[in-house]
């Protein structure tokens, strides 16, 4: 409905501005209304970091079938909101890019359609293929797997810490400003503590056998409590504060201010000039630190009118190693195809990265999880300010996030 | 005089203006017609018809004699139907539906995202080598076992072996009794292609052979069907009948429901929603004063300064005036989005400028204390907005009458009442509609509080996300999930947005009334 409102908007000023203004915008809704055959069009969503190696791969494509691929470029933001908005209105793409963490949202709203991966899907690294399988189905061809673990500066501690004690004592040797990093701000990062979180056993939520969440709360009980008070003990020492945010930590990092980070690849590119070594994220509660994995992959829309050469254009030719390496130049993340995995590996940093997140956990794609952002950060920020009381704060925030999902 | 008066506008004859005209309106016409065709391909009926009226109203505006006051307002009305009117009506239309997520599209579009969704493919089926044929008219498929045998069979005609083929490389290139279709011809019907079932057997819970690219096939079972006749989903594996219901969701006799629903008319449900939530009750009172708050001190306060320094900065004695006229523009010279990010980075509690260097380290934390950070919200908005009352009232200033100034003096009237008599008052008339704008829109401020505060520090003792720094417009956003912290309910931020709407334009409704009274001091 947006796209029409804009349309409209577009075009009544089109014409009450017809004398001064010379050449008119294209109104949209063109390309699907052009005729089949030999002129087939494929719209693809990309965000800047992917939008190069999408299109090389579409040339390989155009060339091979013949059908026209246009790639649209478009902020990483305005995809979700956009694609849910446009598909209904036949206006959307046929594929866009995305995280497999909006699969809740895009299947209860009925805009994506799955995708049978066949054979193929033996190639990817499970996890990624298992990111994206809602009740059975695959809905979305993945291509990368992402997900935090400790960089650190091999200069300032030579070896990789065992517990999270171990980190901080090392640290506080390596007499840097900060024993260890890890972004927190006013609002917390959940996402960034997720790790420390799951040493007390408290993952957010119950986990199926076959690796899927069920929407049941688990973050409470005994490991939430112990993390909760784990959490303002680190708070009063010091070792956690919520005026570190992820710029800062960046830039204190980058500046030789602490030999231990928390984070992802996106940082790397600021610490081109440092000697790092990626280590798994030291426990703190005895249990493993397993972080969430995120994978991004493509979506095929539920309406699109190219569905043939969309998923032709996905299983055929951007699950191909060429495709996937192309990707992983662009944005540093190792590839969810095996054989692409394992050429990228070459490079330690990513090798670093992969070897944790094959034991890490997928990010919880059910829609309930929005509701669990919202409480989730600011309790923990809460609690590393001293603000709150910790088992009463994570008492609560698990009563509010159950009130949220009903 | 009066033949231009009985000649009206309506330029007849081949003088230049009417040329002029014409090229205009042939411009004008041209693109209409373009925007309707444009609207006609894209199936969008209420575009068209919009379009079509316009074209007429303003064909016949520009040639009658008879609308001479409709030439000047046309352009400007037809901007205010689209973009206030329409938008308006639209979010009141919104208001009245379950428009959000799980409701996001037609119900068409519902049970085709549901018949999809439930379609599984057999497990441990082979993935079989699939090539797209015709049977005269009919478009099926011809895939290839493991064991090299050639089966094929159309919608209607289930799966069998076809002797004599050709198979190529797993594809097969010729096929007895059917065409085999290029890759183009493929593309021409893909839709048809991927809707395309092959029943596998003549028993239909053997399934039926499917492809997504036309190159390999699999074998697929419906778990869900649906009856257009009835209007009810079945689920094949329990047998249990979904039926539609007043929520736009198919639901079983024992209460579960389909997952994709549609967009329905849900009366005041919204409204209802809005006020009825009882975990809401609290922080929408709080919410509500400090948004009336916040809006009424920004206005005054961002006033009061602007005037001072108006004054001071009217007066001949004072040297540099310019210089000083331009830094005080300054701050308005800068988005606002922007400093109120570059704010919130200013007033960091450890790193923040104010703190370190200003303050001299100390930890002040102006952006996490409830009562500081309404301050710090206050203190940018009035950084933010006394450039702009600087501006009107150096200007209203400027065009006071003199003459009513020296009768006062003439009078012996003394400084502080001649200011307060004469002054303020003219300064009133031409500054309260300003005043009244700048409350509607600081009532709204959503661009400050969403990147200065994020509407935090979050209420200890609420259940709800919402902090002390929120304002309506900023709760209507985290309430209605559009910041995505909890699922989209656009019906209920447009229900939401009305309210808002309501009360701003009453406050507003009344404030002009009430400046009547002072122009009639003018």
């Amino acid at each position: 409905m947006r796209r029409s409102i804009l349309t409209a908007a577009a075009l009544t000023a089109t014409l009450a501005l017809a004398a001064c203004s010379g050449g008119a915008e294209e109104p949209a809704g063109e390309e699907s209304a052009a005729p089949n055959g030999e002129g087939s069009t494929l719209t693809v969503w990309v965000d800047e970091t992917r939008q190069a190696a999408v299109e090389d791969a579409a040339a390989g494509f155009e060339e091979s079938t013949g059908a026209e691929v246009e790639v649209v470029l478009k902020n990483f933001e305005d995809i979700r909101p956009d694609f849910l908005a446009q598909v209904p209105t036949g206006q959307g793409p046929d594929i866009t890019v995305g995280a497999h963490d909006w699969l809740g949202e895009l299947t209860t709203n009925g805009v994506v359609a799955p995708i049978e991966l066949g054979d193929t899907a033996a190639a990817f690294e499970p996890v990624s293929v298992q990111a994206f399988t809602q009740d059975e189905q695959v809905y979305g061809l993945p291509y990368a797997v992402e997900n935090i673990a400790l960089i650190r500066n091999t200069e300032l501690a030579p070896e990789a810490p065992a517990t999270w004690d171990d980190a901080i004592a090392a640290g506080e040797e390596a007499g840097t400003e900060y024993p260890l990093l890890i972004q927190t701000s006013t609002e917390g990062d959940p996402y960034t503590f997720y790790p420390l979180q799951m040493s007390f056993g408290a993952p957010v939520f119950e986990q199926n056998a076959d690796g899927t969440y069920a929407p049941e709360l688990a973050l409470g009980g005994e490991g939430g409590t112990a993390f909760a008070e784990w959490l303002a003990e680190q708070g009063e020492a010091g070792t956690l504060s919520t005026d570190v945010t992820y710029d800062i930590a960046v830039a204190a990092f980058a500046a030789g201010e602490s030999p231990f980070i928390v984070g992802g690849p996106w940082m790397l590119e600021q610490f081109a000039d440092l000697d790092l070594s990626i280590d798994p994220i030291p426990s703190a509660g005895g249990e493993p630190a397993q972080p969430f994995v995120g994978v991004a992959g493509f979506y095929v829309s539920a309406q699109s009118e190219n569905a043939l050469l969309a998923n032709d254009f996905l299983v055929n030719h951007m699950a191909t190693p060429e495709a996937q390496l192309a990707l992983y130049e662009a944005g540093d993340r190792p590839p969810a195809l095996i054989e692409a995995a394992d050429t990228a590996s070459e490079d330690p940093i990513t090798a670093g990265f992969r070897a944790v997140g094959a034991d890490a956990v997928p990010m919880p794609s059910l829609p309930e999880m929005g509701a669990v952002w919202a409480y989730w950060g600011v309790t923990e920020a809460a609690i590393v300010s001293g603000q709150s009381d910790p088992a009463e704060a994570w008492e609560k925030m698990v009563a509010d996030i159950q009130g949220e999902i009903g | 005089m009066s033949s231009p008066a009985t000649r009206g506008s309506g330029r007849t004859g081949w003088s230049p203006g009417f040329l002029v005209k014409l090229v205009l309106i042939a411009l004008v016409d041209a693109l209409g017609v373009y925007a309707v065709l444009a609207a006609w391909s894209a199936d969008s009926w209420g575009v068209l018809a919009a379009m079509v009226a316009l074209l007429l109203v303003a064909n016949w505006a520009y040639f009658t004699k008879r609308a001479l006051p409709l030439k000047y307002i046309l352009p400007g009305l037809a901007f205010l139907l689209v973009y206030q009117v329409y938008v308006v009506a639209y979010t009141g239309y919104v208001a009245f539906t379950n428009y959000g997520d799980g409701h996001n599209s037609t119900k068409e579009q519902a049970i085709e995202a549901l018949l999809v969704q439930n379609e599984r493919r057999v497990e441990g089926s082979p993935s079989s080598p699939l090539t797209v044929v015709s049977d005269g008219g009919a478009l099926g498929f011809a895939v290839v076992s493991p064991d090299g045998e050639v089966r094929a069979g159309t919608a209607e005609r289930p799966l069998e072996p076809v002797p004599d083929a050709v198979v190529d490389g797993g594809q097969v290139t010729a096929l007895p009794g059917y065409d085999v279709l290029e890759y183009a011809a493929v593309l021409e019907r893909q839709q048809e292609v991927t809707d395309l079932r092959v029943p596998v057997s003549d028993d239909p819970a053997d399934g039926s052979i499917r492809t997504q690219d036309a190159r390999t096939g699999y074998v697929f079972t419906s778990t869900l069907t649906y009856d257009p006749a009835s209007d009810t989903m079945t689920d094949t594996t329990t047998g249990v009948t979904y039926e539609p219901n007043d929520d736009g969701q198919f639901e079983a006799a024992d209460g579960t429901i389909l997952p994709v629903g549609w967009r329905v008319l849900v009366g005041f449900d919204n409204f209802v929603t809005a006020f009825g939530d009882d975990r809401y009750a609290g922080p929408f009172v709080q919410i509500l004063l400090w948004t009336f708050a916040f809006a009424v001190i920004s206005v005054a306060s961002t006033f009061l300064l602007g005037l001072f320094l108006a004054i001071a900065f009217n007066d001949v004695r004072l040297r540099g005036r310019r210089v000083y006229r331009t830094l005080v523009i300054l701050p308005y010279a800068i988005p606002g989005f922007l400093a109120a990010l570059l704010w919130s980075g200013l007033l960091n509690r450890s790193y923040g400028f104010v703190n370190e260097v200003l303050l001299g380290g100390a930890q002040i934390p102006w952006l996490t204390d409830p009562v500081l950070a309404k301050l710090a919200v206050l203190g940018v908005n009035l950084w933010l907005g006394f450039p702009y009352m600087f501006l009107i009232c150096t200007g209203a200033l400027q065009s006071l009458p003199t003459d009513v100034l020296e009768a006062a003096k003439i009078d012996g009237a003394g400084r502080w009442r001649t200011w307060r008599s004469i002054t303020l008052p003219l300064l009133l008339v031409a500054t309260a509609p300003l005043l009244i704008s700048s409350f509607a829109f600081n009532f709204n401020n959503f661009t400050l509080i969403y990147m200065l505060t994020g509407g935090g520090p979050r209420f200890d003792d609420a259940s709800v996300p919402l902090g002390h720094t929120d304002i309506l417009i900023s709760m209507v956003y985290s309430v209605s999930g559009l910041d995505g912290t909890a699922a989209k309910d656009y019906g209920l931020a447009s229900a939401l947005s009305i309210v808002i709407f309501v009360v701003v334009a009453t406050i507003s409704a009344l404030a002009f009334r009430r400046t009547r009274s002072l122009e009639e001091i003018a």
